[in-house]
C-alpha cells in the first residue's frame, strides 16, 4: 500500500490506577480513509480516541499524527478535531457561531469567516440555517453543526464519538449514508467509535475490533464478517452458529474437522495450527446453512433436524433446529423470496453447509 | 380501607382553605406596611384617616437616611461580588474535580445557612476585635460575604452540575486554552446563573441586620439605620415609608434573579 499513513499508534497503553483500559495497540490510519473502532462498551476503544485527540496521555507508546510525535502536544495544538457523542453545541451561540468558534486564532476577518461559515453549512446541509439557535435544532442538525464546526479547521484526522447513539433508527440510518458521502467528498481521514457493528460495517473502509482494551482484528467489513480471526470476533459481528469439533488432518491449507451430528468436513486453514485430534470450533452464518425438505443437494455435509421456533423478519426467516446430540439449536436464515418453501415449528427437515461457507476459529 | 380514602378526601378537601390561610398568614402583615405609609396619620392603626404621599415626600430630607442607603448599596455590591466569585469557583472544583474531603468542604461552605446569625456576628465581633480591625463596612462586607457564599454556591453547583464537560473539552479541541475555554464557553453558559448569584447575595446583604448592626460600627447601614428610628414616634411614618420601597426593589430584585436562574436551568440542561 503506497497511501500514506495518516496516524500511527505504536504500541500504546492506558492505565487508570489498576485498571488497564487499553493493551499494547497497534494500528495505522491510512491517509482519507474512513476508520471505525467496534467493540463493546468500557473496551477501551473512547479512551484510544481520546489519547490521539489529547484529552488522555498514553501511559506507555507513541502516537504520531502525519509523521509528527504528539507527546507533550496539547489537545488545542493537534491536527485532529472531535465530535463529541453529546454534539457540545455551545448552547450561548448561534450555528454560524458555533462553526467559526475555532477559527478566532486563524486571522481571517469576519466576512472571511461567514464565507467559510456557509461553505460548511451548505456541504453539510444546513445552507441558511447559520442564525439557527442552539437550542432550536433537532438531533440530527446538532449532529451536522459539530461536524461542520470540526471540518471547518481541516483536520488530519477527524475523530468521532459515537456520532449517531443520540438520534433514532431511521435518522441514524440516513446519517451513515451522509457521514460517509461527507467524508468522501472532503477526503479526510475519518476515525469513528461505535458500539454499534451495522453501523461500523456500512460505514467503514476497515474496522478494528476491540475487547478488552486490546485490538482483536483489524480489517475490512467483509472480511471481518466472512473470515472472523476468534471466537469473540466472530460472535460480537453478526449472528453466528458455533460448532465444536476435532481435527482430523491438515492438508495443504485445509482442514479435516470431525464434527458431531455432521460428520467429516473440509473447511479453509485460516491460520490454524493446531495439530491433529486437537479440540475445534468452527463458525457457520446462519445464512449459509441449508434449510430442505428433502436432503439438500448443494452442501457438503447435512444433518436431519427439527424444527423447534421460527422467527419472520420480512426479508428473511429464521428457523431454529434442533439436531439430534446438539444441546443448542443452530440458526438458520432463509431469504423470503417468492415461492420459498416455508417449514412449520415440529417440522422434520434437512440441514446441511458446505465447507466453504465454514471458518475454523482457534480455541480462544 | 374505605374510612381511610373518606378522611383523606375530606381532608383533601380543606387542603386550598388552608393554603390560602397559609399564605394570608405570612404576607398580610406585609402589606399593612404599605397600607400605613399612606395614612395620614402619625399613630399606626386603623381606622385610616385619609391619604397621603407626604412621608415619602419628607424622605428626600433625611440627609443620614441617604449615607445610610448609601453604605447599605457598598455593602451589597462588593459583598454580592466576592461571594459570586468566590462561590462561583467553589462550585466548579465541587461540580468538577474529585479530590479527598471533597463533600466535607462541600458542607462546610454551606454551614452559615444554618448557623444562628447571632452566633456568627458575635463571633465576627471578636475576632475582628482581637486581630485589630476595629469594626467597618470593610467587616461588614466580610461578613456578608461569608452569609451570601452558601446561597450562591446552592445555585452555581446546581448550574454546573447539568453543565455538559464535554463543552469545555469542545472548546479546547478547537484550539482554545483553559483559560480561553473558561471565558469564552463556561462562564457564558453559566453566566445567567451567575447573574442570578449576584442579585440574591445584592438582596441579602441589603436586608441583613444582625451582622451589620454588630459589626458597622459608626456606618450604619439602612437596616441598622430604620431600626434606631423606629425609637422615635415622630420619625415612625418616614420609616414605614421606607420600609415599603426597600419590599418593592427587594421583590423586584427576586424576580430577575428568578428568571435568569431559570434561563440557566434551560441553557446548562445537557442536551439529550
Amino acid at each position: 500500500m503506497d497511501t500514506p499513513i495518516a496516524v500511527n499508534i505504536a504500541d500504546v497503553s492506558k492505565s487508570f490506577g489498576q485498571f488497564e483500559a487499553v493493551k499494547n495497540v497497534d494500528l495505522q490510519l491510512k491517509q482519507g480513509e474512513f476508520f471505525s473502532l467496534l467493540g463493546p462498551s468500557g473496551c477501551g476503544k473512547s479512551t484510544l480516541l481520546r489519547m490521539i485527540a489529547g484529552f488522555e496521555d498514553p501511559t506507555e507508546g507513541s502516537i504520531t499524527i502525519d509523521g509528527r510525535e504528539m507527546k507533550g502536544i496539547e489537545a488545542n495544538h493537534r491536527p485532529t478535531n472531535m465530535v463529541f457523542q453529546s454534539y457540545a453545541i455551545f448552547p450561548h451561540l448561534n450555528v454560524e457561531e458555533n462553526i467559526v468558534f475555532g477559527l478566532a486564532r486563524s486571522g481571517l476577518n469576519k466576512g472571511e469567516k461567514r464565507a467559510k461559515a456557509n461553505e460548511m453549512l451548505e456541504k453539510v446541509g444546513l445552507a441558511g440555517l447559520g442564525r439557527r439557535g442552539a437550542h432550536e435544532l433537532s438531533g440530527g442538525q446538532r449532529q451536522r453543526v459539530a461536524l461542520a464546526r470540526a471540518l471547518v479547521l481541516e483536520p488530519k484526522v477527524l475523530l468521532l464519538d459515537e456520532p449517531m447513539s443520540a438520534l433514532d433508527k431511521k435518522l441514524r440510518e440516513q446519517m451513515q449514508m451522509e457521514l460517509r458521502a461527507l467524508q468522501r467528498s472532503v477526503g479526510i481521514t475519518f476515525l469513528m467509535v461505535t458500539h454499534d457493528q451495522h453501523e461500523a460495517m456500512t460505514i467503514s473502509d476497515r474496522c478494528g475490533v476491540m475487547f478488552g482494551g486490546k485490538l482483536a482484528q483489524v480489517d475490512a467489513p467483509e472480511i471481518l464478517y466472512q473470515a472472523p480471526r476468534t471466537k469473540q470476533v466472530a460472535d460480537f459481528i453478526g449472528g453466528m452458529n458455533f460448532i465444536e469439533g476435532q481435527i482430523g488432518a491438515h492438508e495443504g491449507g485445509s482442514l479435516e474437522i470431525d464434527l458431531p451430528v455432521f460428520g467429516k468436513v473440509s473447511v479453509d486453514e485460516h491460520g490454524v495450527s493446531e495439530r491433529a485430534g486437537a479440540p475445534i470450533t468452527i463458525g457457520l452464518r446462519p445464512e449459509r446453512i441449508h434449510v430442505e425438505k428433502n436432503r439438500p443437494e448443494g452442501a457438503d455435509v447435512f444433518a436431519e433436524a427439527e424444527v423447534v421456533d421460527r422467527a419472520f423478519y420480512g426479508e428473511t426467516i429464521h428457523y431454529y433446529l434442533a439436531l439430534n446430540g446438539r444441546k443448542d439449536p443452530i440458526i438458520a436464515s432463509i431469504t423470503n423470496f417468492e415461492r420459498r418453501e416455508h417449514f412449520e415449528i415440529g417440522e422434520k427437515v434437512w440441514s446441511g453447509f458446505r465447507g466453504a461457507a465454514a471458518v475454523a476459529l482457534p480455541q480462544d | 380501607m374505605s374510612l381511610v380514602s373518606t378522611l383523606t378526601s375530606r381532608i383533601g378537601r380543606l387542603l386550598p382553605i388552608y393554603a390560602v390561610l397559609y399564605v394570608a398568614f405570612l404576607y398580610l402583615p406585609i402589606l399593612l406596611l404599605p397600607l400605613f405609609s399612606f395614612n395620614d396619620s402619625k399613630v399606626l392603626g386603623f381606622p385610616l384617616t385619609g391619604f397621603t404621599t407626604k412621608w415619602y415626600g419628607s424622605l428626600a430630607e433625611q440627609t443620614a437616611l441617604f449615607d445610610a442607603l448609601k453604605n447599605s448599596l457598598i455593602v451589597a455590591i462588593l459583598s454580592a461580588i466576592v461571594a459570586t466569585s468566590l462561590g462561583t469557583l467553589i462550585s466548579r472544583a465541587i461540580a468538577k474535580y474529585r479530590y479527598p474531603m471533597r463533600r466535607v468542604s462541600h458542607t462546610i461552605v454551606m454551614v452559615p445557612l444554618v448557623m444562628p446569625e447571632i452566633i456568627i456576628a458575635i463571633s465576627l465581633l471578636i475576632l475582628f476585635l482581637g486581630i485589630g480591625l476595629g469594626t467597618t463596612l470593610f467587616t461588614v462586607i466580610l461578613a456578608h460575604s461569608l452569609l451570601t457564599i452558601p446561597f450562591c454556591v446552592s445555585i452555581m453547583t446546581s448550574a454546573f452540575g447539568q453543565f455538559d464537560d464535554s463543552l469545555e473539552e469542545a472548546a479546547i479541541d478547537l484550539g482554545e486554552g483553559t483559560w480561553g475555554a473558561l471565558r469564552r464557553v463556561t462562564l457564558p453558559v453559566v453566566a445567567p446563573g451567575i447573574i442570578s448569584c449576584l442579585l440574591i447575595s445584592f438582596t441579602v446583604s441589603f436586608d441583613e441586620f444582625i451582622l451589620a448592626f454588630f459589626l458597622s460600627g459608626n456606618s450604619p447601614t439602612l437596616p441598622v439605620y430604620i431600626w434606631s428610628q423606629v425609637r422615635f414616634p415622630a420619625k415612625l411614618p418616614n420609616v414605614i415609608a421606607l420600609g415599603s420601597l426597600l419590599i418593592l426593589v427587594s421583590v423586584l430584585f427576586l424576580l430577575v434573579a428568578e428568571h435568569f436562574r431559570r434561563r440557566s436551568a434551560r441553557l446548562t440542561t445537557k442536551s439529550e
